[in-house]
């Protein structure tokens, strides 16, 4: 038995190689999707630049303070033996070294468990295992990105920078980075080095809004006197026994966000399968009217425990 | 709008499941807009109410979540309610510990217990720090130009092999430039949480980089004891180390310590599966490793400071010892009963 049988609601997401269940503490199996390479690379490039960034202010505003403690108290003061020198030195150094390894520790400690360059392509941390991100599992796989990626960008511009460096070295170094980096790309889950020794994954935010009722039954409204939801169209068994729940989905995204044009095609094609006349000027009301009656054969379908995946399979 | 005619609505939905999802809806939309709130970071400005009725917010939206899966053919509806399970789990399971509730954790006896945890690796790296302190001094003693092998080019100046005694003491004892102390102990902290993280990191290799890594920076020790020895220093100069070293060094232990401990896990994981031993281990290192950068820390300040404004042996024998004492009363005696009280 395949696992869209025994798993209906497994959700079809555009790649499903990505797409995990994640069980919660409540025993409830969530669908969640591990984030690209694609989406991590981004969101860490827009990290590195924030960082520079910071860095690049930090020098500046240092720089700034120097430049106007000099002009507050003349030319005479010698900078190198006086203590703002020493004082914005000390400032500087902790503040790159923060930078460096508090960015992230700081922003995925949050209530939303992802630094900015995260936020911006939308995917967050969470425990593999699906319980709490503790604090130690952040730490842990913050350290090891050290290894992945600081450490070896700064040996190789020292060693470049020096010209210390020999042809195997910076072979070796430059191995080095592309290994850890890539590492993602080897496994199914996208784990760095890092999220493989503190138990967390990376994945993707999904924000949905509610959309309205698909079919609010109009006519039922204005004729409360009936009681229950009627129509102008009657459709038999027959009628309703063509289509699973794959046709009825597409046939909800139509009537969703649909145009006109797409309604039509759609009322087309659904009459020339029922054989029926296809009529003109009324397809939303007809196709409103046959979703309802489509969902409310499968449905009840449901209760009983059948269900038609699509049109190819059996009749319930 | 006004309950009537929600009941109207609920009433006239022709099929079922809009029913049971126009009755729910008001609890969904709320738990929602909680939600959104908490994400921006907006907590605070949460009623009483709210906070409250958030957990049973929660659990209603995953029972409905459950019907809705096997009763419902709404893909709209079941894609917005799978979206806010998983917004809402992350709220309602999120890293609720503040960091100052952590911290007080943290130094009440997780960092010595987590310590303790891994007493075997420490005693593998304190056992390879000590071979590799020998392995310098023997490489040397056999053959004083390894000393130019194992030591970089700055530490070098004076201290080379056949110094005059004269010389070796100025570096020891010399009353260096006072005014960029603070700078020097930044410079010396920063410079050594790299290392250590370093040395931690490393360990992800199975731990054989980390032991590696450890025998070299040891190495450059016991080659500068040799030549030290050589001029009869031998005593002032591990003075001159231990002010800071014993601090130092024991955090560097530790560090290289928690390294092997993920390698030895990853590479012999036992009962568990792999991930799940890197991953328990990885944890327990990484507040190992917090703890080794607060030690940097202050061993940054002793370097920096203590080292160069007190110039007496007997009084740097006392702070090395002192600070070596604190650190293993707090991490091997300290909170031991917590340890056995606790579950």
């Amino acid at each position: 038995m395949n696992r869209t049988q025994t798993n209906p609601w497994i959700r079809r997401s555009t790649n499903p190689k990505l797409d995990r269940v994640m069980v919660s503490p409540e025993g409830i199996p969530l669908n969640v999707m591990v984030a690209t390479a694609g989406a991590r690379a981004g969101a860490l490039t827009l990290d590195i630049i924030i960082i520079l960034g910071l860095i690049l202010g930090v020098t500046l505003l240092g720089l700034l303070v120097l430049w106007a403690f000099e002009s507050a108290f003349g030319a005479g003061v010698s900078l190198e033996k006086s203590g703002p020198l020493n004082v914005v030195a000390v400032f500087w150094i902790i503040a790159v070294f923060l930078f460096r390894n508090a960015y992230f520790l700081y922003f995925e400690l949050g209530e939303r468990a992802a630094t900015w360059g995260k936020r911006a392509v939308g995917i967050r941390v969470a425990a593999r295992d699906g319980g709490r991100l503790t604090a130690e599992a952040v730490i842990a796989r913050n350290i090891i990105r050290d290894i992945e990626l600081f450490l070896p960008l700064v040996f190789i511009t020292s060693g470049e920078a020096e010209g210390t460096m020999t042809d195997f070295t910076a072979w070796a170094g430059f191995l080095w980075v592309l290994m850890f980096l890539l590492f993602p790309l080897f496994n199914k889950d996208r784990l760095r080095c890092g999220d493989l020794i503190a138990g967390t994954w990376v994945i993707q935010n999904v924000k949905r809004n509610l959309g309205g009722v698909v079919a609010p039954s109009t006519e039922a409204i204005a004729n409360p006197a009936i009681g229950r939801a009627t129509s102008r169209y009657e459709f038999s068994d027959a009628d309703l026994s063509v289509y699973g729940e794959y046709e009825l989905q597409t046939l909800e995204s139509v009537l969703r966000t649909g145009t006109d044009e797409a309604l039509k095609t759609v009322t087309n094609s659904i009459c020339n399968k029922i054989g029926w006349e296809p009529g003109s000027g009324d397809e939303r009301i007809f196709l409103e009217a046959y979703y309802t009656a489509l969902r409310a054969k499968l449905e009840s379908g449901m209760r009983f425990g059948k269900r038609r995946k699509d049109k190819y399979s059996a009749d319930i | 709008m006004p309950d009537s005619d929600m009941e109207q609505v609920i009433e006239s939905a022709a099929l079922k499941s809009d029913r049971f999802r126009l009755e729910r809806e008001a609890d969904w939309i709320r738990l929602e807009g909680i939600v959104a709130k908490m994400e921006k970071g907006k907590t605070r400005q949460l009623s009483d109410d709210d906070v409250l009725a958030l957990p049973t917010l929660y659990r209603t939206l995953l029972s409905s979540l459950s019907i809705a899966r096997e009763s419902s053919l709404d893909a709209g509806l079941i894609d917005y309610l799978e979206g806010l399970a998983l917004r809402s789990y992350f709220m309602v399971y999120g890293t609720q510990t503040s960091f100052g509730r952590w911290l007080r954790d943290f130094f009440g006896g997780g960092w010595s217990q987590a310590i303790r945890e891994i007493k075997l690796d420490i005693w593998i790296a304190l056992f390879v720090m000590i071979a590799g302190t020998v392995i310098g001094y023997v490489l040397v003693a056999g053959d004083s130009d390894w000393y130019y092998a194992l030591v970089p080019g700055n530490f070098a100046d004076v201290r080379v092999p056949g110094a005059t005694e004269a010389a070796l003491r100025g570096t020891l004892f010399g009353a260096e430039e006072q005014d960029g102390l603070g700078v020097f102990a930044a410079y010396l902290f920063s410079n050594n949480a790299q290392v250590a993280i370093l040395a931690f990191a490393l360990g992800f290799a199975f731990g054989i980089p980390s032991i590696l890594l450890l025998i070299h920076n040891m190495a450059l020790l016991g080659a500068m004891l040799w030549v030290f020895a050589q001029r009869g220093l031998t005593v002032d100069f591990v003075g001159w180390l231990s002010i800071h070293g014993t601090t130092e060094l024991f955090a560097i232990l530790l560090a290289g310590a928690a390294g092997i401990h993920v390698g030895r896990s990853i590479a012999f994981p036992g009962a568990k599966s792999h991930l799940t031993a890197a991953s328990d281990a990885g944890k327990r290192a990484a507040l190992v490793m917090a703890g080794v950068v607060i030690m940097l820390i202050c061993a940054g300040l002793l370097e920096g400071f203590a080292r160069q404004l007190i110039d007496n042996t007997g009084l740097r024998y006392l702070v090395g010892g002192a600070m070596l004492t604190f650190w293993l009363v707090y991490f091997f005696v300290f909170g031991r009963n917590r340890q056995e009280t606790a579950p």
